[in-house]
C-alpha cells in the first residue's frame, strides 16, 4: 500500500485538499467576456461585410448589452481580487507573459469601444435620445464616418478577448487539465457560439435568425470537435493529463460535464437548431438559452475541475 | 545588527511588506501570534530554558519592536539542544498566547468536579488553603498531604511541603515513566540512566531501540545525535510492533509481537554469550555473575524466541552479530517511558545486561559518564523529620523504588482499614493526573476522598476541574525558576528569566509557595526577599552571578576530571552490593525477585480485540500542548492506526470516526478517526497520547481525538518498584455513536 | 548568485519543527503555512519505506508564478529568490493557480505570501529559520555558484532529485535521496 500524508497539518482551505483559489467570480468573468467577444465579433463582422441591414440585431441591438456584460465581468473580476485597494496596479505594467495582464489591457481597450458602439446605436431603443452637448454630437459623427476602421479594431480585439478567456487557463501548466492549447480556440468558439445564441434570442427577423442558427450549428460542431480532440490529446499525453481527463471520464466531474455542457449545452441545441433549419418548428429561445447555459457551465466546470487537477509527486 | 538597518535592507530587496504588512493593510484580527509587521527585530534576547517537556533545552526569547514575545530559539552553547529547539519548544510561544489560559485564582463553589468556581483574590485562596492544610495536619498529621509535581515550580512547593513536615513528593515521571529503567540499571550498574540520558548516541556504531521511538519522541539531544549517527553510518535496529519513524531509518525493523520483548532480549543474550560475541575482558574485569547468567540463558535460543516474538531466528542472529561488530560502541537503548507490562524492571535489566556484555557502559559510543553542577540551596532552617512516608502504606512492597510512586500515593488516598496512612490533601503542580495516571476510576475515587485538592496549572486542564482551589501559574516565559542543572558530557547550568510581565492575574509558583509559607507560619524557609536575590546567591556559590547568566543564558564548567569514558584497565567501583556490574542481581535476590530476567507470557487480545498501544507525536507533549495554537496547527487530533487487513475485516476507511470499547466495557468519550496503514501489526492499534480532552474550557482541543488513558483500566503493577504497566489493555471498534450511558465512567 | 536548499529525506523525521519555526520567525498567521512536511510510505508489511520531505517554494529559476503575475508583484530578487511585493499584489490568485507545488497561499492581509528563503536572515548572514532549527540538521542552504557552500558540497556528495522536473520550472529545492 502507498500512503501519502501531509504530516504538518497544512490546513489552508484555499489550497488543500484541492486548490480552490478561484470561486464563481473568475468563470463568470470569463463567460461574460466570451459572450461580449462573440457579440462584438458578429457586430463588427457584418459591419465590415456591409450587411448591417440584413443583421440589424447583430449589428445594432445586441451590442447594446455588451458594455453591461463587460462591466459586470470586470466587477466579478474585481470581486475575486483579495487585495482590492491595489487594483490599479494592474495598469502600471504590461506583462506580455501574463494572460491576466494582457486580458486586463484588452478589456481596457474593448470596454470603451463597446461603449462607443452602443452609443452609436442607442437610438435603437431610445429613439428620442439626444446627445445634448455639441462635442458629443461631433464625436458621434466622427465615429460614424470611421465606422470601418472602428469595426476592424473591434473585430481584432474581440478575437483576442475570446481567445484570452481560454488562454488564461491554458497558460497554467501547473494544472494539467488546463494545460492544453485547445482551450483558447475552444473558449473562443464557445464565446462566438454564445454570442450567436444571444443574437438568436433577441432577433425578430426570421432571415437573421436563420443565418445565426446556421452559424451556431457550425460553431457547435467545431466545439464538439475541439472537445473530442482535447480528450484525445489528454489521453495520449502524460499520466497527469490522463488523470486530469479522468476527472471527466468517471471522475467527479463526469456527470456535470457530459450532461450539462455536452448534452444540454451542445448536442440538444444542435439538434433543435437543425430541426429549426429543417423548418420543424421549435421555439427559438430554447436552443439559444441552452447554448448560453452550456457556455456558463463550460467555464465553471473547467475552472473548478482544473483547480483540482494537479501534478502528483 | 541594528533593527533599522535590517528594515531598510528588507524593503530594498522587496520583502518590505513582510516588514510593513499589517501597518499598511491593517492588522489581521484573528492573528493570535505577533502580527506580520513585526519583522523589524528588536534584537534584545532573554535567556530561558524550555518547559514544554523535561529535556529542558536552554534558549533565547526574542521580542518584537512592540516589546511582545516573538519567537524562541535554542542557545548554541547548550548541550541539551545545541542551538536547536524541537517543534514543541519552538512553538512554546503558543503557551503564552493561548487565550484559554487560566487567569485568576479560583475557588470551587459547587460539588467537586462540577466545575463551578468563583474567582478569588490570591489572599483568599492562600487563606483557604492554609486553613485546610493546618486542619489536616492537626487531625491526621502533616504527612497526609502529598505534592504531585511535574514541572519547575515543584522545587518551591516541595520546600514548602518539607517545611510543613511531609516527605511525600512525587512525580508521574517515575512510576508512569522511567522508574523501572532506573531500578533495573541501578541493580546492574549501581547508577541510574537519568535525564538527559547518558547514551553516547553521537558516536555509536549500532543503536538498538526497544520501542523507543526517537524522532517521534522528540527528546531533543537524542534526536540530534541519532541524526549524527545516521550521518556516520551507524546501524539502527528498531524493535517495535509499529513501523515508527525511527524504524524507517533503521537497517533492521523487528516488528515484534507486543509484550514479548523479554524473549527477544534473552535470545540476544544467549546468542552473544554462546557465540562468544561478548567483551571478554570487560566482563571478566567488571561483571559479576557471568556463569550464572550463561547457565540461565542456555535454553533461550533464537528458535525459542521465534515462537514467542514472531521474529525469525536468522534475524535475531544477524542483529546480535551487528551489535557485536559494533561493540563497545553499541547502545541497547534503555528507553524512557518503560511502564508497559508490569515486568518492565526485568526488561530493563535484560537491556542493562546486554549493554554490560557488549562492554558499552562507560565506553565511547555506548554510555558516557555524565557530570553535573550541584547547586546549594539558599540557607534555611533544617526541615522537620517526618515520622511517616508513603512507604508506610505499602509495608514490604516496592522497597527498590528509589522515588515516591504517584500511583501509590493515589491508591493510598482511597480510605482503607488496611493502611495507617491515608492521604487527605493533594497539591498538584503541573501534572494533569486525570489523563496521566492509568485507571481513571481510581484517580477520581481518590480525589473524591480528599479534604483538599490544590492545583497549580497554567491551563484549565481536566485536573483543574476537580480542584478545590486553582492557582494560575504564569507560563515559563513570564517567570524566573530555579537554575537548571542536569547531567551531561560537560556540567552546565542555565537560567530562565521572564521575557514579559505575567499576563492576567497569574504568578510564578515560587511566589505562590513563598506567600503560602507566610500563611502557614513557615516563612523562615523562604528567607529571601526576591527570587533574583536567591538565584544570585546560588549562582555566586558556583562561580557565576545572575548578571552573568542574564547575559549568557548557559554556563559551561570543565569536568573535574577527564573521565567521560572508562580508561583502559581503569579500576571502576560500581555502586552495587558487589561493587561490580551485576549480571546476577544480588539486590533483587535479597528482595525475593528473580536475580536474572525471565520471560513471562502476557495475556493476548481476545477475539475481535486489539492491543492498545500509544506513543508520542513529535509536535505535542501529552496534554501540555494540546491547546497550544501553534502546535494544534500542526496536529489537532490523534488518529487510530489500524492495520490494512484489520480495516478490511471491519470495513473501516481512513478518516472514518470510530469509538473504542475496552475489555472492561469502557467506551471512549469521543470518536477517533481511523488511519488505515501497513505501518502497524494486525494485533495492535496505536494512538498518540494526550488527546481527547473533556474540559470545554480548552476551546481548541475539546473533543479532538480520543484519550488512551480512559481506556487503560487494567494496570499491571511492577512488583519490584510499583510501576504501572499500561499496555495490557485491549479495544474493539464501535462504528456507531454509543449511547450516552455507555460512555459514563 | 543562485540560492538553493537541499533537504535530506533520509534524515528528516517529519517533526514539523521547520514549519513551526517558519511560522514564528515570519509571523505566518495560524492556519496558514509557508512550508509543510510530506510523508510518503510505500511497500508492503514488513518491507516498508518512508520518504519524508520538508517542502516549500522551490524558488524556481523558470517560475510560472513570476511569469503569470499581471502586476510584477511576484519577482526574482537577489540570488534568484522569488518574492512577492505585497503593495503591488492585487490578490488575483493567478500565481497560486500557476504554481505546480502549491507553494503559495493567500495571506489574510489580502496579498499572496510564500517562502522568502528568509531573505531578511540571509542578508544578515544567518541561515533561514527552518534550516537553523531543524533538530536533525537535515537541511542545507547556500549559493549554488559557490562550490564551498553547504548546499553545493552536499549536492556533490549525494544523489538528489527535484520535484516535478517535467514541469520545466527548474526548482532550487533539492531532495537528497
Ligand atoms: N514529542 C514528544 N516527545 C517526547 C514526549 C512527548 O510528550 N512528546 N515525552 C517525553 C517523555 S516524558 C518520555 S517518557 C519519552 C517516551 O518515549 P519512548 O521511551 O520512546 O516511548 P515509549 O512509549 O516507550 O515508546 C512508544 C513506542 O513503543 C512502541 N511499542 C508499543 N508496545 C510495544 C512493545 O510491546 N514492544 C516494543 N518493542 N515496542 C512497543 C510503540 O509502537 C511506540 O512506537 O518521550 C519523551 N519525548
Ligand atoms: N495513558 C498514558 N498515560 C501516561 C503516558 C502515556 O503515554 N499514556 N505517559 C506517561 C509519562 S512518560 C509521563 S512523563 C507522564 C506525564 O504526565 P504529566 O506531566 O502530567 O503530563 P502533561 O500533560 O505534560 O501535564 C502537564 C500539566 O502541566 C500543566 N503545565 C504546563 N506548563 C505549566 C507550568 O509552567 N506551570 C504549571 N504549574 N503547570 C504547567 C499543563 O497544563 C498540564 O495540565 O504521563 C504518563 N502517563
Ligand atoms: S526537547 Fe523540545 S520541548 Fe523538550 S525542552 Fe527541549 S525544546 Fe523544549
Ligand atoms: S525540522 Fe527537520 S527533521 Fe523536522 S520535519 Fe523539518 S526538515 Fe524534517
Ligand atoms: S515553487 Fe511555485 S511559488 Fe515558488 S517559484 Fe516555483 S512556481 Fe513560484
Ligand atoms: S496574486 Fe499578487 S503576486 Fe499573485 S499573480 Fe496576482 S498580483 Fe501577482
Ligand atoms: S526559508 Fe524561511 S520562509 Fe522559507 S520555509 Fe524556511 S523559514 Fe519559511
Ligand atoms: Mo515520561
Amino acid at each position: 500500500m502507498n500512503e501519502e500524508l501531509i504530516v504538518s497539518g497544512r490546513s489552508n482551505p484555499f489550497i488543500d485538499p484541492s486548490l480552490n483559489i478561484w470561486h464563481w467570480q473568475i468563470p463568470l468573468y470569463l463567460f461574460l467576456g466570451g459572450l461580449a467577444a462573440g457579440i462584438l465579433f458578429f457586430a463588427s463582422l457584418y459591419t465590415i461585410l456591409g450587411r448591417e441591414e440584413q443583421c440589424p440585431t447583430a449589428v445594432r441591438k445586441a451590442p447594446l448589452v455588451v458594455p453591461v456584460l463587460l462591466v459586470l465581468g470586470l466587477f466579478a473580476l474585481f470581486l475575486d481580487l483579495k487585495h482590492k485597494p491595489y487594483f490599479w496596479q494592474l495598469y502600471t505594467t504590461i506583462k506580455l507573459q501574463s494572460p491576466m495582464s494582457w486580458g486586463a489591457w484588452v478589456l481596457m481597450a474593448v470596454t470603451p469601444l463597446s461603449f462607443i458602439w452602443a452609443a452609436l446605436n442607442i437610438k435603437e431603443i431610445f429613439p428620442s435620445w439626444d446627445w445634448k452637448f455639441s462635442w458629443l454630437i461631433n464625436f458621434e459623427k466622427i465615429c460614424r464616418k470611421n465606422i470601418l476602421p472602428l469595426s476592424w479594431m473591434i473585430i481584432v480585439l474581440s478575437v483576442i478577448l475570446g481567445v484570452y478567456t481560454g488562454i488564461l487557463f491554458s497558460a497554467f501548466n501547473a494544472r494539467p487539465l488546463w494545460n492544453t492549447s485547445i482551450l483558447g480556440p475552444l473558449f473562443l468558439t464557445s464565446g462566438l457560439s454564445t454570442g450567436a445564441a444571444a443574437i438568436l434570442l433577441i432577433s425578430k427577423s426570421s432571415a437573421e435568425r436563420k443565418l445565426f442558427a446556421k452559424i451556431d450549428v457550425l460553431l457547435i460542431c467545431i466545439e464538439l470537435f475541439l472537445i473530442v480532440h482535447m480528450f484525445m490529446g489528454f489521453l495520449a499525453s502524460t499520466q497527469v493529463q490522463i488523470d486530469a481527463a479522468e476527472l471527466f471520464l468517471g471522475g467527479p466531474y463526469t456527470a456535470p460535464f457530459w450532461v450539462f455542457v455536452v448534452a444540454l449545452g451542445l448536442v440538444v441545441p444542435l439538434i433543435l437548431e437543425i430541426l429549426e433549419l429543417k423548418k420543424i418548428h421549435v421555439p427559438a429561445v430554447v436552443p439559444a438559452i441552452l447554448v448560453l447555459f452550456g457556455g456558463i457551465m463550460l467555464r465553471f466546470i473547467i475552472a473548478f475541475a482544473g483547480q483540482s487537477s494537479r501534478w502528483l509527486y | 545588527m541594528t533593527s533599522r538597518r535590517q528594515f531598510i535592507k528588507i524593503s530594498a530587496y522587496g520583502a518590505g511588506a513582510m516588514a510593513m504588512g499589517a501597518g499598511v493593510f491593517g492588522a489581521v484580527k484573528h492573528l493570535s501570534a505577533p502580527a506580520a509587521e513585526n519583522l523589524v527585530v528588536d534584537t534584545s534576547r532573554i535567556p530561558t530554558y524550555c518547559e514544554v517537556c523535561f529535556w529542558k533545552c536552554a534558549g533565547w526569547v526574542y521580542k518584537n519592536e512592540q516589546g511582545k514575545i516573538w519567537k524562541i530559539t535554542g542557545n548554541d552553547e547548550d548541550l541539551n539542544c545545541n542551538g536547536r529547539l524541537c517543534p514543541r519548544g519552538t512553538g512554546g510561544v503558543g503557551m503564552y498566547y493561548d487565550d484559554d489560559r487560566l487567569q485568576t485564582p479560583l475557588l470551587r463553589v459547587g460539588e467537586r468536579g462540577a466545575q463551578t468556581f468563583k474567582p478569588v483574590s490570591w489572599d483568599e485562596a492562600f487563606a483557604y488553603i492554609s486553613e485546610k492544610m493546618k486542619q489536616i495536619a492537626k487531625e491526621h498529621g502533616p504527612e497526609c498531604i502529598a505534592l504531585f509535581t511535574h514541572g519547575s515550580g515543584g522545587t518551591y512547593f516541595g520546600d514548602l511541603l518539607k517545611a510543613f513536615g511531609s516527605p511525600n513528593i512525587t512525580a508521574p515521571s517515575y512510576a508512569q515513566c522511567r522508574g523501572p529503567r532506573e531500578v533495573g540499571f541501578i541493580a546492574t550498574f549501581g547508577e541510574e540512566v537519568g535525564s538527559p540520558e547518558n547514551t553516547d548516541i553521537r558516536d555509536t556504531k549500532c543503536l538498538v531501540l526497544i520501542g523507543s521511538h526517537i524522532g517521534e519522541n522528540m527528546h531533543n539531544g537524542q534526536v540530534q545525535e541519532m541524526s549524527d549517527a545516521i550521518d556516520k553510518g551507524a546501524a539502527i535496529i528498531t524493535v517495535d510492533p509499529r513501523f515508527s519513524t525511527a524504524a524507517s531509518k533503521s537497517k533492521y525493523w523487528l516488528p515484534i509481537k507486543p509484550a514479548t520483548d523479554n524473549a527477544l532480549l534473552l535470545a540476544w543474550i544467549h546468542e552473544i554469550i554462546y557465540k562468544e560475541y561478548y567483551d571478554k575482558k570487560y566482563v571478566e574485569k567488571y561483571c559479576f555473575g557471568f556463569e550464572q547468567l550463561k547457565g540461565h540463558v542456555r535454553n533461550f535460543t533464537p528458535e525459542w524466541a521465534y515462537g514467542i516474538t514472531t521474529i525469525a531466528p536468522d534475524i535475531i542472529r544477524e542483529t546480535a552479530k551487528e551489535m557485536a561488530n559494533a561493540s563497545p560502541a553499541v547502545i541497547i537503548h534503555p528507553g524512557r517511558h518503560v511502564t508497559w507490562y508490569g515486568d518492565d524492571t526485568q526488561r530493563s535489566r535484560a537491556i542493562a545486561i546486554l549493554n554490560a556484555l557488549l562492554g558499552s557502559w562507560g565506553r565511547r559510543g555506548g554510555f558516557f559518564r555524565p557530570e553535573k553542577v550541584s547547586i546549594p540551596s539558599f540557607p534555611h532552617p533544617p526541615f522537620p523529620e517526618p515520622s511517616r512516608s508513603w512507604r508506610n502504606a505499602f509495608p514490604n512492597k516496592y522497597k527498590l523504588a528509589d522515588l515516591a510512586l504517584a500511583s501509590g500515593i493515589c491508591e493510598a488516598t482511597i480510605p482503607s482499614t488496611a493502611r495507617d496512612c491515608t492521604f487527605k490533601g493533594w497539591i498538584v503542580n503541573g501534572t494533569n493526573l486525570i489523563e496521566t495516571l492509568p485507571d481513571q476510576k481510581q484517580t477520581l475515587t481518590a480525589i473524591q476522598s480528599l479534604d483538599l485538592l490544590v492545583v497549580i496549572d497554567t491551563m484549565p486542564m481536566e485536573i483543574t476541574g476537580w480542584a478545590d482551589v486553582v492557582l494560575p501559574e504564569c507560563t515559563y516565559l513570564e517567570r524566573y525558576d530555579s537554575i537548571r542543572t542536569g547531567p551531561n558530557r560537560k556540567p552546565q547550568v542555565a537560567l530562565r528569566m521572564p521575557a514579559s510581565e505575567p499576563l492576567y492575574d497569574t504568578k510564578p509558583a515560587a511566589w505562590m509557595a513563598k506567600e503560602l509559607s507566610k500563611h502557614l507560619g513557615l516563612e523562615d524557609y523562604f528567607n529571601w526577599t526576591t527570587i533574583e536575590e536567591m538565584l544570585d546567591w546560588q549562582l555566586k556559590q558556583i562561580g557565576s552571578s545572575l548578571e552573568e547568566m542574564k547575559r549568557i543564558g548557559v554556563k559551561t564548567f570543565e569536568r573535574p576530571a577527564d573521565d567521560l569514558y572508562f580508561s583502559d584497565n581503569e579500576e571502576v567501583e560500581f555502586f552495587t552490593p558487589t561493587g561490580k556490574i551485576e549480571l546476577y542481581s544480588t539486590s533483587f535476590e535479597a528482595e525475593g525477585f528473580d536475580p536474572m530476567p525471565i520471560y513471562t507470557p502476557h495475556e493476548e487480545p481476545p477475539q475481535g480485540f486489539y492491543r492498545l498501544i500509544y506513543g508520542r507525536g513529535p509536535a505535542h507533549t501529552f496534554s501540555r500542548t494540546a491547546n497550544n495554537p501553534n502546535l494544534t496547527d500542526i496536529m489537532d487530533e490523534n488518529l487510530l492506526w489500524v492495520n490494512l487487513k484489520v480495516a478490511k475485516l471491519w470495513g473501516l476507511a481512513s478518516g472514518q470516526p470510530v469509538w473504542l470499547k475496552n475489555q472492561d466495557g469502557i467506551v471512549s468519550e469521543f470518536p477517533i478517526k481511523v488511519r488505515v496503514t501497513e505501518r502497524i501489526r494486525w494485533d495492535s492499534v496505536y494512538m498518540v497520547h494526550g488527546f481527547g480532552h473533556a474540559d470545554k474550557r480548552l476551546r481548541r482541543s475539546y473533543g479532538k481525538g480520543t484519550s488512551d488513558t480512559k481506556l487503560i483500566t487494567r494496570v499491571h503493577i511492577d512488583p519490584i518498584m510499583g510501576g504501572t504497566g499500561m499496555r495490557g489493555n485491549f479495544v474493539t471498534f464501535l462504528t456507531e455513536k454509543p449511547a450516552e450511558t455507555e460512555v459514563a465512567l | 548568485m543562485r540560492y538553493a536548499m537541499a533537504v535530506d529525506t533520509k534524515k528528516c523525521v517529519g517533526c514539523s519543527d521547520c514549519v513551526v519555526a517558519c511560522q514564528t520567525e515570519n509571523n505566518v498567521p495560524i492556519g496558514y503555512c509557508r512550508e509543510w512536511v510530506v510523508e510518503v510510505m510505500s511497500g508492503t508489511y514488513p518491507q516498508l519505506e518512508i520518504e519524508i520531505r520538508s517542502e516549500r517554494c522551490n524558488h524556481c529559476e523558470n517560475s510560472p508564478c513570476v511569469r503569470c503575475c499581471p502586476t510584477g508583484a511576484s519577482h526574482y530578487s537577489n540570488g534568484g529568490i522569488v518574492l512577492v511585493k505585497p503593495d503591488k499584489c492585487i490578490g488575483c490568485g493567478a500565481c497560486i493557480a500557476s504554481c505546480p507545488y502549491d507553494a503559495r497561499y493567500p495571506h489574510p492581509g489580502g496579498y499572496v505570501d510564500k517562502c522568502t528563503f528568509c531573505i531578511h536572515r540571509i542578508l544578515d548572514g544567518m541561515q533561514p529559520a527552518c534550516v537553523a532549527v531543524c533538530p536533525t540538521k537535515c537541511m542545507y542552504f547556500g549559493d549554488l555558484d559557490d562550490p564551498a557552500s553547504d548546499v553545493s558540497v552536499i549536492l556533490k556528495k549525494r544523489k538528489y532529485k527535484t520535484l516535478i522536473p517535467e514541469a520545466g520550472t527548474k526548482p532550487h529545492l533539492y531532495f537528497l535521496i
